[in-house]
């Protein structure tokens, strides 16, 4: 029992308040995707659609579908890649601690609270030199290197928890450094996978700066195609809200089907290395 | 901390398995070595794409690079000059600090508030939850887009409150209360900045429900039982325990959302640009117009280095004490 500050209906309409305010949104945006044009006008606006029309998906879907495709092609490699390394990094930085290793660890955290906008100039003429400006594998390359710092931070955390007598043990049987990675600590970490690839999952697919600086019109992943929805002129706001449903459908699901492990990841990110 | 390397030869002789093993390796790496090894590709990346780039920024910013040509004659402190006395960069520091301010008391106390209902033993604990922590999954740009339309005046919300007398201008208000004259710009609370707060609160609530949910669940149930055996209220008990308890969380709250906010640039971007005499304007879309769109690489460097230093006084203190702290 903890502090009880308030009455129970006090305390439910308290939380109701917020939970209405939070679901507004949640709430507009889905009758207004199923509603035809001709039913956006303001005086309706919260009304519920009276039937139910798909048009403005089938809209949203057209301009979008190759945009999504893109977003697949970048998020997937991108989060394989840095989880793998992350987990590399992690097992090293928890279980083969070198002199210095902890202010290594803290200069590449400091990567990951960076406002990005102070690499970029350099890192589009960096991409522009080696020939990976305006591609997805472009975006895979930053996303990687710029996942490190939390990546490893998660693994080192997680790491941290397997006792250091099952690494001895293993190594008076006469493992080494990558039989124990393999054998040991990889099975051990199917969790820690689960929890960093939903991170940078979530964190890549919603991903924008990066995205609108590094891309063109063909390569752009779905947030900045549907920030060039809003933007476009005549403002059909039922293809738009279909659009943004398309749009955050995937960590949307992610997050309904596997939310733990999104909060997991989420307080393992902010909590002290 | 090493593990011990050296294997004994009793182990060796009762394993028949390893010493094939060993004897066969003569490894011309030891494990430490591979460790090294292992981290050094990850160390070479963040040497380059965060120091060596921002050190390349910063000397950008020193450039006379504002044009589609790069030029990379030395400037010295111009570009920074140059925006310390322009309107928009005024706005933008001004714009800054409101967003900042507002935006962390907003989390911070939705946060707490919502984490000690939650922790009251209620029904639907889990379904409240989810409701708080859903918009975290979603980009700012989803965001962006549902509230532009929220807070829009002419639709959204102020449907409902014209029928109680009520029209906020929400983000297209051009009023900053006081408007005091500082510099070329009023200084004060620009409205219109208001409602952003509000789309990013709604947003990055659930952060702070989060954290302040797992630290209470943390506080251990006797330390409250003697509190109140000693004749300690509710209030005080939250008051002189449990508040202060929670301080490491609402430090971690503070310097992560302070960090968010002082580099936002997506959510602004996709709901509502700089917006009339800038007053919603930030740095961050400051840096990317006048860079990407207007070609002035120096200045635009300038906004970003200004940016990095405004985070670092958060982060750095933090990393280190947490680094002392830790491990």
């Amino acid at each position: 029992m903890s502090v009880r500050v308030v009455t129970r209906p006090i305390l439910y309409a308290i939380l109701i308040a917020f939970s209405l305010f939070f679901l507004m949104p949640v709430y507009l945006m889905f009758i207004t995707s199923l509603k035809p044009l001709d039913q956006i006008t303001l005086s309706q606006m919260w009304e519920l659609p009276r039937a139910i029309d798909f048009t403005s998906y089938k809209e949203a879907f057209n301009k979008l579908a190759p945009n999504f495709v893109n977003s697949i092609y970048l998020v997937i490699p991108a989060t394989i890649i840095s989880a793998l390394l992350g987990s590399l990094n992690g097992y090293v930085l928890s279980k083969w601690k070198f002199k210095g290793a902890d202010w290594i660890f803290t200069a590449v955290l400091f990567g990951m609270f960076i406002p990005y906008q102070s690499i970029l100039i350099p890192l589009i003429q960096f991409l522009r030199e080696i020939g990976l400006y305006n591609s997805i594998p472009g975006l895979v390359l930053v996303h990687v290197v710029y996942g490190i710092p939390i990546t490893t931070l998660m693994f080192r955390n997680f790491y941290a928890s397997v006792p250091t007598e099952m690494i001895e043990s293993a190594q008076i049987d006469g493992a080494g450094f990558f039989t124990i990675f393999r054998y040991i600590m990889f099975p051990l970490s199917i969790i820690g996978f689960v929890v960093v690839g939903i991170w940078q999952f979530t964190n890549i697919w919603n991903e924008f700066l990066f995205a609108v600086t590094i891309t063109t019109s063909q390569q752009q992943p779905i947030m900045v195609a549907l920030q060039n929805l809003s933007g476009s002129q005549i403002v059909q706001w039922n293809v738009q809200m279909a659009g943004a449903i398309l749009a955050a459908l995937p960590t949307l699901l992610v997050y309904i089907f596997l939310g733990k492990f999104f909060v997991r990841g989420l307080l393992a990110g902010s909590v002290k290395g | 901390m090493e593990p011990v390397k050296t294997s004994s030869s009793l182990e060796r002789e009762s394993n028949p398995l390893t010493i094939k093993e060993t004897k066969r390796k003569r490894p011309l790496l030891t494990d430490g070595v591979k460790a090294i090894l292992c981290l050094l590709p990850s160390i070479i990346l963040i040497a380059i794409f965060v120091y060596g780039f921002i050190g390349w920024t910063g000397y950008v910013s020193l450039s006379n690079w504002n044009s589609l040509v790069p030029d990379f004659s030395f400037a010295g402190l111009k570009n920074y000059a140059y925006l310390f006395n322009d309107f928009r960069f005024q706005a933008d520091l001004r714009n800054t600090l409101f967003f900042t301010l507002f935006f962390i008391i907003a989390v911070l106390t939705s946060g707490l508030v919502l984490a000690i209902l939650l922790d009251q033993k209620i029904r639907a604990e889990s379904l409240f939850r989810n409701i708080f922590f859903f918009p975290m999954a979603l980009s700012f740009v989803v965001t962006g887009v549902v509230w532009q339309w929220l807070l829009n005046p002419s639709t959204g919300v102020n449907l409902f409150l014209k029928k109680l007398g009520m029209a906020p201008k929400w983000y297209t208000s051009v009023t900053i209360i006081p408007g005091i004259e500082w510099g070329k710009i009023e200084f004060g609370v620009p409205v219109a900045i208001i409602a952003v707060v509000i789309a990013a609160m709604w947003q990055m609530t659930g952060f702070s429900v989060a954290m302040y949910l797992a630290g209470l669940r943390g506080i251990p149930d006797e330390l409250r039982e003697a509190a109140r055996i000693d004749g300690a209220s509710e209030f005080q008990i939250f008051m002189k325990i449990i508040f202060p308890l929670l301080m490491p969380i609402t430090v971690s709250v503070i310097i992560i959302m302070a960090h968010i906010s002082l580099k936002i640039f997506d959510l602004i971007y996709a709901m509502t640009g700089p917006g009339a005499n800038f007053v919603t304007d930030v740095p961050g879309v400051y840096m990317f117009e006048t860079t990407f769109r207007g070609n002035y690489y120096a200045n635009g460097a300038a906004i970003t280095i200004i940016m990095l230093l405004s985070v670092a006084i958060f982060i750095v203190p933090y990393l280190i004490s947490s680094r002392k702290g830790g491990a």
